[in-house]
């Protein structure tokens, strides 16, 4: 057992450090760090950076325009990102549908849309959760009747994250009722501007605006619009669903959090002193920090495992549940962190060119939105519960 | 022993209850909440007419003296209803400073008016340096002449806004978080030298940061003794403890009844979600913290009303961190059971989660009041 990287590693490791130094803008750098609300154009700016330097898709394959990293190396890319406070790519088209296309795609599909995607020109969404089908999600009704060459397609698709950006959208479509549910389930390829598409904003409890819900009325979809087989689209979603387990965890951007708490613990006071020195305070920050030591070593045995050419199985459920219980933990003790302060709400601070003095700490306002938006994570990507269920029908076998 | 309500105070409950039925839908709330003042001036002349602004306050003033146990009371139903309206501040914390350090002439020009919706109060006690310790004061007062000068800044004041007359905590003594030398003034927020920042917070309420600069006070303005306040904001400050401790049990209450509903009506896997044990003991989980609270809120009343100060501070300091508790086994849970719409703006359930998660670190949170707890 060896916990240091190779030479060679050490070296990729200074090269990315070096890198997003030199050409990662200090102006979105600043919006992560303090927790303003993202632009579509903030997205694109960095993505177009990374695909400039043939860094944007680490987990594509070489001949599709991939880096062709080990496993360890997208680990330290990763963790070079999170230590920079960089912005997440989205995960749409780069994460989740082009692995999809490429096991999946035709040759035309993958011609039609694999240049945009990684020079970001086009933008997806992801259209799977409805309003009835949510950790149900085989249970989805929205549905695509055939004819002539189209598609027609029916329903709506919720919690659509950056619906409104969008250009275009994957989605589960009902292609005929079979006896068992996942069954008669297609993927399909929707533009967010065909006649027929709406989408509506939904409010999250932060008061902000990421996510929607999206219309499907007498949507008309050209048949090569279809993604593999028809009634096939259940078992590409699953492997839609077992990319990239390690990224996962957000171990990084997690490590990043714990830094910037011990910052604000350090300059708030408490009894004349600053709280970090309070013993209780400074108690569960070290219970978080223990959590987070585990994760990042089971993180690191998955990717150990991974790199010795051993396929994986649920560990994506363990890193998922202790991954968001760790995140929400440390946006809770944020929110503690600064006491009384956390209580001024002010949307705007939240956006960009905020220019008003801060009531308490300077990072104060952001910190209650951000803890009860976080909530979020033990739902999203198959809530928790649904994650336990998993492991224990496929890890314990009850 | 009986641990049942009087007569009285269940024709209090119900008249409560009736009010936030038929005065406080949620959509109601909602937009009182965004417009204005945050709140409804109707409401307040409501509550007047119910008697409401009078029940911790001696009948000789015009109040019932229903004491600690009337406030619960009311702040349950704040609780059930999200209500908005400066309950808190005035009466609980401002109404009950006068009452316990005022002057008879202090209390019989205040609390009539107070009692009947006339005046409003708030109490500015929070500074930016001081967490939840009560005597970490900067804030300075001096002599000067007959009266006082006063000095410095309060933080998060609750409904500074709309108050006539704000009580602030100065030090007139002492060294910075020394318990000596603590006194309590009443200033005029339109008096020269008093300027206020005002905004939302979190929860859909209204707070100021307020600033005082050369800001003249009479003689009369001292509310109590010179120099011996503290044990007066310490006990106020625990009944006002007590008292949102039950507007919790409200919120509790809320979030469990909405929740066990949706695990009833909730279908995925062909079944209501309801059925899954694993979510069945969550919601028990929620049941139980509830009744607790619940015990320890009554606990806090009566070691509150009865004033003796060493079981009066275990009693509201358990029940506070029984409250800090339940923003982790109700709230949470709440909205995880809920699933997305739990965390959506339109739903109720997201807005007793916020209330219930800034209640914890109202007057202290959890971990302040554990260790107080042990101090004891």
């Amino acid at each position: 057992m060896d916990l240091n990287y190779s030479p060679e590693e050490q070296a990729f490791q200074l090269e990315v450090r070096e890198f997003l130094q030199q050409h990662y803008p200090k102006d979105i750098q600043d919006k992560v760090a303090n927790g303003i609300a993202l632009k579509k154009d903030d997205y694109v700016r960095w993505q177009k950076i990374l695909a400039k330097q043939g860094w944007v898709a680490p987990g594509w394959p070489e001949q599709y325009g991939g880096p062709g990293w080990t496993p360890v190396q997208k680990y330290i890319f990763d963790e070079e990102c999170g230590a920079a406070n960089c912005l997440r790519t989205v995960a749409f088209g780069l994460v989740m549908l082009a692995p999809v296309l490429m096991k999946f795609g035709t040759d035309e599909q993958l011609e039609k849309y694999l240049a945009d995607i990684y020079n970001s020109d086009v933008w997806w969404c992801q259209g799977y959760s409805e309003p009835n089908a949510g950790s149900d999600l085989a249970s989805l009704q929205t549905k695509a009747e055939r004819q002539g060459d189209h598609y027609i397609v029916n329903g709506s698709k919720t919690w659509t994250t950056h619906g409104h950006y969008a250009d275009k959208m994957f989605t589960l479509v009902r292609t005929s009722q079979e006896d068992r549910k996942q069954k008669g389930i297609s993927f399909l390829l929707i533009d967010m501007d065909a006649p027929g598409v709406s989408t509506s904003p939904i409010v999250t409890i932060d008061g902000m605006h990421v996510v929607n819900q999206v219309f499907l009325e007498d949507v008309k979809v050209p048949v090569e619009n279809l993604v593999g087989v028809e009634g096939d689209g259940w078992t590409i979603a699953k492997s839609l669903l077992m990319h990239e387990r390690t990224y996962i965890a957000q171990v990084p951007r997690s490590k990043k959090q714990i830094e910037r708490l011990k910052k604000i613990a350090s300059e708030e006071r408490y009894n004349g002193k600053p709280l970090i020195e309070d013993a209780s305070f400074k108690a569960k920050i070290s219970a978080i920090e223990i959590e987070l030591m585990a994760l990042e070593m089971t993180n690191l045995r998955v990717l150990s495992k991974i790199s010795a050419g051993e396929a994986p199985g649920a560990e994506s459920s363990l890193l998922k549940i202790k991954g968001t219980e760790v995140q929400q933990a440390i946006t809770a003790l944020l929110m503690e962190s600064v006491g009384y302060f956390a209580f001024p709400y002010n949307k705007t601070t939240m956006t960009e060119g905020w220019q008003e003095d801060p009531i308490g700490h300077p990072q104060a306002a952001m910190l209650a939105p951000h803890y009860f938006d976080w909530r979020k994570s033990s739902i999203y990507g198959g809530s928790n519960e649904i994650q336990k269920n998993i492991m224990a029908k496929a890890v314990l076998g009850l | 022993m009986n641990l049942e309500f009087t007569e009285e105070m269940v024709m209090l409950q119900d008249s409560l209850n009736k009010f936030v039925q038929n005065e406080y839908d949620f959509e109601t709330r909602q937009k009182i909440s965004r417009e204005g003042i945050g709140y409804k001036e109707a409401n307040w002349q409501s509550f007047a007419d119910m008697g409401l602004l009078g029940v911790p306050f001696d009948e000789q003033y015009g109040g019932f003296g229903f004491g600690q146990t009337g406030l619960i009371v009311v702040m349950e139903a704040m609780g059930k209803g999200l209500m908005l309206e400066p309950y808190l501040a005035s009466v609980v914390l401002g109404g009950q400073l006068v009452q316990l350090a005022g002057s008879e002439t202090q209390k019989e020009q205040l609390l009539p008016q107070l009692i009947g919706g006339e005046l409003k109060l708030a109490f500015a006690y929070v500074e930016r340096q001081a967490r939840y310790n009560l005597s970490d004061v900067e804030c300075r007062a001096e002599s000067k002449g007959e009266g006082f000068v006063l000095n410095g800044s309060k933080s998060v004041v609750f409904n500074a806004e709309t108050a006539d007359k704000i009580i602030v905590a100065a030090r007139t003594s002492g060294d910075t978080i020394s318990q000596q030398g603590l006194s309590l003034f009443i200033v005029d927020p339109t008096a020269e030298g008093v300027t206020a920042r005002h905004y939302e917070t979190y929860d859909g309420l209204r707070a100021s940061e307020l600033n005082f600069d050369q800001v003249n006070l009479d003689a009369d303005a001292l509310l109590g003794t010179l120099d011996q306040a503290y044990p007066v904001i310490e006990s106020v400050i625990d009944s006002a403890a007590a008292a949102i401790c039950a507007e919790g049990v409200g919120v509790v209450s809320q979030l469990r009844q909405k929740t066990v509903e949706y695990l009833q009506t909730r279908k995925q896997f062909n079944q209501p979600i309801g059925n899954f044990q694993v979510l069945q003991h969550r919601a028990v989980d929620m049941f139980m913290a509830e009744e607790q609270m619940r015990s320890l809120s009554y606990l806090a009343a009566i070691k509150v009303t009865e004033g003796e100060s060493h079981e009066r501070i275990k009693s509201v300091s358990a029940a506070k961190v029984y409250l800090g508790d339940a923003r982790a086994i109700v709230g949470e849970q709440a909205a995880q059971l809920h699933g997305g719409i739990g965390v959506t703006d339109e739903l109720d359930v997201a807005h007793y989660v916020k209330r219930l998660g800034l209640l914890n670190t109202l007057f202290g949170d959890r971990d302040y009041h554990l260790q107080r707890f042990s101090q004891q």
